[in-house]
């Protein structure tokens, strides 16, 4: 039985999803403990999950 | 993919490309360059205003000091003219005292002296006249005894007996 | 952006969220102002769902289209359609202009300087005088379309407000009155926020027309893509393409030499030169390909976000005809309702995200040897 292109694109962004909750969780928690670094944690946190979310879309993209 | 390139359209992909930087170049000269400017501008001038009560309060506060300082020196130096004034008005009451009392002193003491002078001068004068005025008595009464030889003779002999006594 | 909220007064949330709502119920109204009919009642239940099933399928492509003309509804009773027509600008050797009205919606051919043109699915061809495609001819289709037509519109809104916000600071001596006291908190957002954490004091003031350029943009042709006109600029590929193109060329061409020698030699001088030639041979191509990567990331981000959030919304609304129950509908009415509330903030979010990567490439553009004394 052949398996679909989709189901790999879905495991695919399973994977971007858990990496991106980890980054934002742990962005949270760093921001709960140095309140003060808020705008450095922000911008680093958002450049990680961008470049997560660029493999997700490569996968979605590439069905 | 591929359905992402079949998608791609070049009249979009032009027309968003020109309008875009079109739109760019126009708000740029148009809105972002003055708005930023005035913002900049804006807080500068808070800025500027901020440092400038903030200089002014450090000038007022130097003032203030100085003037409390120049208050306390004016209060220390009324008090030490008072001191000073007060000191000189007891000194000069204590030297006017004493210069009286030695003065009035001199001018009893002169008093006093002039008046035993004069009491002196009148003494011998009252003296000179009792020795005068005896003189003249004893001469007065030497001329009576003396007129007749008797009497003379009586004397003689009483200042003798006296003498030889 | 606790900033931007602090400065808006309650008076202001309170009209804000009001106009929302109003534009979201306006939204919904429109969507079950446009219901499928059912015109032939013969069919069983089970077809009938089947066939609402694919018009709502059918209507979601549609939606997400590009169009030669400006589509509003259509009577469907009638197959009468409300709207106006486009100019249609092509490219086929010469220069071909007429509106696209002259189409029929699809159902005539179109002669234009002896040639024939046929609109087929949203994409125009070229025919011969009876209808059949002539696959060999390209004509490049430079038309004013629906996306075009509300580009223009969106950037003459922009451009007229802040001319407008320009116009009240001179008026007010440094203060902004009227529509700038909304706009300013904005730009200072984007100026204290954005571009100076990410590119430094020194050079952020020549990026900033770009990035509060995108950054406005981005926000109104999302917001306007959740307005019941329906036009979904940002889930062309070709607006974003545009977009992160820009970006990457103004990275490029105002890079510092540190930012190439950072391409070429990431390594710098921590390790001899004879060993780094075997890393490099790895590293070197894959910092050349994140330079392409990090645009076409920008690229794709803006554009499947929106359409993923439009074709959600969009089926969500056409479940409510498909369950047509008061339960089953209510509930995906609540549901779209929510995620129409989502998809304002969606809107916002992926202006700030797409500005906030742009300043952060161009901030490594600019960069000057930062880098190696942080590690």
């Amino acid at each position: 039985m052949e398996i679909p292109a989709i189901v790999g694109a879905g495991l695919a962004v399973i994977g971007v999803g858990i990496g991106i909750g980890q980054i934002g969780g742990k962005a949270m928690e760093a921001m709960a403990r140095q309140p003060e670094m808020y705008g450095k944690l922000q911008t680093a946190m958002l450049i990680a999950a961008a470049l997560i979310e660029g493999i997700g879309f490569a996968a979605l993209f590439a069905v | 993919m591929e359905k992402l390139i079949e998608e791609f359209s070049v009249g979009l992909f032009f027309w968003q490309t020109v309008l875009f930087i079109a739109l760019i170049f126009l708000l740029r000269k148009f809105a972002w360059k003055p708005i930023l400017n005035a913002v900049i501008e804006r807080e500068e001038k808070i800025e500027g205003a901020l440092k400038a009560a903030e200089e002014a309060e450090n000038k007022m506060k130097e003032l203030s000091a100085n003037n409390e300082k120049i208050l306390a020196d004016a209060r220390v130096e009324r008090e030490n003219i008072l001191k000073d004034g007060r000191s000189i008005k007891e000194k000069m009451i204590a030297d006017a005292k004493s210069q009286a009392s030695t003065e009035a002193e001199k001018i009893i003491t002169s008093a006093k002296e002039q008046i035993n002078i004069e009491k002196m001068k009148a003494m011998t004068e009252i003296k000179n006249q009792v020795a005068d005025i005896s003189i003249e008595m004893a001469e007065k009464i030497l001329r009576t005894e003396l007129k007749d030889a008797k009497n003379q003779k009586k004397l003689i002999e009483e200042a003798l007996k006296k003498q030889i006594n | 952006m606790h900033r931007f909220l602090k400065t808006m007064n309650l008076e202001m949330a309170k009209k804000l969220v009001i106009s929302v709502l109003i534009v979201l119920v306006a939204n919904f109204l429109w969507a079950s102002a446009s219901p499928v009919k059912d015109t032939v009642s013969t069919y069983t239940a089970e077809e009938k769902a089947d066939q609402k099933k694919s018009k709502i399928k059918e209507d979601i492509k549609h939606h997400l289209q590009d169009s030669h003309d400006f589509h509003l509804f259509t009577d469907e009773t009638t197959g009468k359609h409300y709207g106006f027509p486009l100019p249609v600008i092509l490219w086929d050797e010469e220069l071909h202009v007429f509106m696209s009205s002259e189409f029929h919606h699809g159902e005539s051919i179109v002669q234009s300087k002896d040639k024939y043109y046929e609109l087929h699915h949203g994409k125009i061809h070229r025919t011969d005088e009876s209808g059949n495609i002539i696959e060999s001819a390209h004509p490049i289709d430079f038309s004013i379309t629906k996306n075009v037509f509300m580009i223009m519109v969106i950037s003459l809104m922009l451009f007229i407000m802040l001319f407008r916000t320009n116009k009240s600071y001179k008026k007010r001596g440094h203060l902004p009155s009227g529509i700038g006291r909304f706009i300013e908190p904005i730009i200072l957002y984007v100026r204290d926020d954005i571009a100076i954490p990410n590119i430094g004091k020194k050079h952020y003031r020549k990026y900033m027309g770009f990035l509060l350029t995108v950054f406005f943009f981005v926000w109104l042709v999302n917001l306007f893509g959740l307005t019941p006109i329906g036009v979904n600029i940002t889930n062309n590929i070709a607006v974003t393409f545009c977009l992160a193109l820009l970006t990457y060329l103004i990275t490029i061409f105002t890079a510092k030499k540190t930012y190439w020698l950072h391409l070429i030699d990431p390594l710098g001088n921590t390790m001899p030169w004879i060993a780094k030639i075997p890393l490099y041979i790895l590293l070197v191509p894959i910092e050349l390909l994140g330079t392409i990567i990090k645009p076409f990331s920008l690229m794709i981000r803006l554009y499947a976000n929106i359409t993923a959030g439009h074709i959600v919304l969009m089926s969500l609304i056409g479940m409510m005809f498909v369950f047509n129950n008061w339960i089953g509908s209510s509930l995906s009415f609540l549901l779209a309702f929510t995620l129409g509330i989502l998809e304002l903030l969606v809107a916002a979010l992926q202006a700030y995200i797409f500005t906030m990567l742009s300043a952060v490439y161009f901030g490594s553009a600019v960069a000057e040897h930062e880098h190696d004394e942080e590690h």
